[in-house]
């Protein structure tokens, strides 16, 4: 047992000690921090500055379309165009906005001025007000006043409520639950590849450079093997663990620098603390809701509070660990039965091609989590660990998720045993073309 | 006492059986050979007593008592495919293998800096493998073989790679290995090297043992009853005064001098034939003519073959 851990040590410092493990997990936090952050600062970017455009209107029929807002001033200028175009590099408008007259029918064209490109956000801020104008007097010359046309507009604003067992209310967001679950995913596929490729080199590595039988001298082939599958497995470990802290430290740091500006020191200090907690959060979410005082930063963080972190991450855990471990024996005897990385592709698509089926699948779950497919996929243990993780966010059912964890537990057992014929077999097995049939004679046969 | 004793051993492969019902003793503090053609069973038979791999049938005694995990710290092992981590450093790498084979860190690198002081090689402590050359790397493969002081070495082709100035360093610390009570077994094809350094040898040809015994004993059994002798001041014929129970091989007279090689027959003494020579001149040497272990392995090989 001691020298297990002897392996798992050697095999995780190696690791961690890398260069590209240290960027890595430095950039990782940062562009995951940066997800949570932008919209956020997005949403506070809308209230920044107020932009003074300059009107010239030739027409007279938008007197009063043009109100100042938070965001916007409006000048009307009496002079001409020209001169106004002259004089407009010198002056502080952000833009003049020209509507020529037009004799016969209602002017539906104008022009735009300015020294810098206008945003897009202005050019339709300003087209929409016209055109709201236009309507309104092409509804009036056809008799129809506002006031009718408002009384038959609808607007629904349909909220989603999920009721959970202790019969608290959460609101909940299907394109939020969405985008998590997909994340998620996407994060423990890429892990599995990236982790399990490692143990597939890593065995190649032993193989290749003929130290393999020297150390099978001193443990068992399937001590060496565990060994080394554990020890990565506690790299990724580490890998996600660091990735969370700095994230949230990112997260936690910004805010807090930033808090006069996004005015959202209590919301975020509930945040942080509903975060730990996995039960009701409607509650809280109100009050957060209430405390900022700008209605989009508060839905930024209505909507990041919603999410159940202790759920996700905690599951995640749990199936990136034991989807890896189990696909990892398999890359550890892909890795065992080959003399070099070239000869692998053969041996692959077996393995990688669940993987890439999951993913697949994946796109279709999300869009009906509680389907049969999403239920089938959900359960299989070669792609439950992506497939829950979509369904985690949505809510599963807590048989589904037991089921759906022992299956993977016993698969995991499963490819370990298979692994480990192939590999005892395999690492002295040198400069032989091996197929399949030759893997099947190891396994029924051992050494 | 035998310290190793392997009894009836049998391996099969899917393809082919690797070792047939094979048994060999090493005597305790002997250099043990293990010979025998490429693809024979012999590093089948090495991997059993290293627990790499398990017989089919038989047993394998240590020091009397039988072969279990807790022996593999007795035993240091260099197999012909050897090799270390080429991106780790030398000094890591090292401990790290001790430790593999239970021997306490601390301890590990006490005894790894007196042996790269020995082998003039303190400053590659820090430098990855993969920056040594080949006959660097294998002074440390052979370092890390012995530093958890084995009573049983075990080396396949422990030359193979080696410089002559290196592989007689190796050579000298197999013997010092010896005296200090270690047993050594030692697979080769290096007929020479068995020559100088075996005591007892086993070959094995095609899954089975067809030889085995002391090397003194075994070059006795295989000799032939051969002379080698030089003669002066001929005072006769040879082919004329030799006794027919003597058979000549090789005959040359030169400047007066006649060199020759004679079999003995029948029942007569290497005694006999000296008197014999002594009335065909004045015998200056009479030699026996020992089979070379080279000689031995070809015949006996071909013979089974």
């Amino acid at each position: 047992m001691n020298k297990i851990l002897l392996i798992i040590q050697r095999e995780y410092l190696i690791r961690v000690r890398k260069k590209s493990f240290i960027i890595m997990t430095i950039l990782g936090p940062i562009l995951m921090a940066s997800l949570m952050i932008v919209p956020v600062y997005l949403a506070q970017m809308k209230s920044g500055d107020t932009k003074s455009i300059a009107i010239i209107d030739e027409s007279g029929i938008y007197d009063n379309t043009f109100e100042n807002s938070e965001n916007y001033n409006y000048f009307s200028l009496d002079i001409s165009i020209e001169e106004a175009k002259d004089k407009l590099p010198g002056l502080e408008y952000y833009a003049l906005l020209h509507i020529p007259e037009t004799k016969v029918i209602l002017p539906e064209k104008a022009v735009i001025y300015s020294n810098n490109q206008v945003t897009l956000e202005v050019k339709n801020h300003l087209k929409n007000l016209m055109e709201k104008r236009i309507e309104e007097l092409k509804l009036k010359a056809s008799g129809i006043d506002k006031e009718t046309l408002l009384s038959t507009q609808a607007n629904i604003d349909l909220s989603t409520i999920k009721l959970n067992e202790s019969g608290d209310e959460e609101k909940s967001y299907a394109e939020v639950a969405m985008a998590v679950g997909f994340f998620s995913a996407l994060v423990i596929y890429f892990f599995i590849f990236i982790f399990g490729s490692q143990v597939m080199r890593g065995v190649i590595e032993e193989k290749t450079s003929r130290i393999v039988e020297v150390i099978v001298s001193s443990v068992k082939p399937f001590q060496l093997m565990m060994g080394k599958i554990l020890g990565i497995a506690m790299v990724g470990l580490t890998q996600i663990l660091l990735w969370v802290v700095l994230t949230f430290g990112i997260y936690t740091v910004f805010t807090t620098i930033y808090a006069d500006t996004l005015n959202v020191q209590n919301t975020k200090d509930l945040m942080m603390q509903q975060q730990g907690m996995s039960g009701a959060m409607g509650a809280n979410q109100e009050q957060i809701a209430e405390q900022a005082s700008n209605p989009q930063v508060a839905k930024v963080f209505e909507i990041i509070g919603s999410i159940n972190f202790g759920l996700i991450i905690g599951s995640f855990l749990f199936f990136f660990l034991f989807g890896y471990l189990m696909y990892s024996a398999l890359f550890a005897a892909i890795g065992s039965a080959v003399d070099n990385e070239t000869d692998t592709q053969q041996f692959m698509l077996p393995v990688t091609a669940p993987l890439i089926l999951a993913i697949i699948v994946a796109q279709f779950v999300v869009q009906n989590p509680e389907g049969p497919m999403a239920f089938w996929f959900s359960i299989i243990p070669f792609t439950s660990p992506i497939i829950m993780m979509i369904r985690i966010p949505f809510g599963v059912p807590v048989l589904d998720m037991a089921l759906a964890m022992f299956l993977l537990v016993a698969g995991f057992v499963f490819t370990t045993w298979l692994a480990g014929k192939i590999y005892r077999t395999g690492i002295l097995m040198y400069g032989k073309k091996i197929d399949y049939k030759e893997l099947w004679k190891w396994i029924r046969h051992g050494s | 006492m035998d310290f190793l004793v392997a009894e009836n051993i049998n391996k099969e492969f899917i393809n082919h059986k690797a070792l047939n019902d094979v048994s060999i003793s090493v005597p305790e503090q002997s250099i043990f050979g293990l010979l025998g053609p490429n693809g024979a069973g012999k590093t089948t038979l090495i991997r059993i007593i290293n627990q790499i791999t398990s017989p089919d049938s038989g047993k394998v005694f240590l020091n009397g008592e039988p072969l279990s995990p807790h022996h593999v710290s007795q035993i240091g092992y260099l197999p012909e495919e050897r090799g270390l981590y080429r991106k780790m450093k030398v000094g890591e790498q090292a401990l790290y293998l001790a430790q593999l084979k239970n021997v306490p860190k601390r301890e590990a690198q006490d005894r790894l800096k007196k042996w790269f002081k020995k082998f003039e090689i303190d400053a590659w402590w820090d430098k990855k493998v993969e920056e040594l050359s080949k006959g660097m790397q294998q002074k440390i493969q052979f370092i890390t073989t012995i530093l958890h002081r084995p009573n049983l070495l075990i080396f396949d082709e422990p030359f193979s790679g080696f410089d002559p100035i290196n592989a007689n360093i190796v050579k000298e610390e197999i013997l010092n290995l010896r005296k200090e009570g270690a047993t050594v077994i030692f697979s080769t094809h290096n007929m020479e090297s068995v020559e100088v350094l075996c005591d007892h040898i086993a070959l094995i040809n095609k899954s089975n043992k067809i030889l085995d015994g002391p090397v003194k004993q075994i070059k006795q059994e295989y000799s032939t009853n051969t002379f080698t002798t030089k003669l002066t001041n001929l005072k006769g014929s040879m082919r004329v005064e030799l006794h027919s129970d003597f058979r000549i091989e090789h005959h040359e007279v030169k400047d007066n001098a006649l060199t020759a090689k004679i079999t003995i027959t029948n029942n007569s003494s290497p005694n006999d034939l000296v008197k014999n020579l002594m009335q065909i001149g004045e015998v200056h040497s009479f030699n026996e003519v020992i089979p070379s272990m080279n000689e031995i392995f070809i015949t006996k090989v071909q013979e089974n073959n």
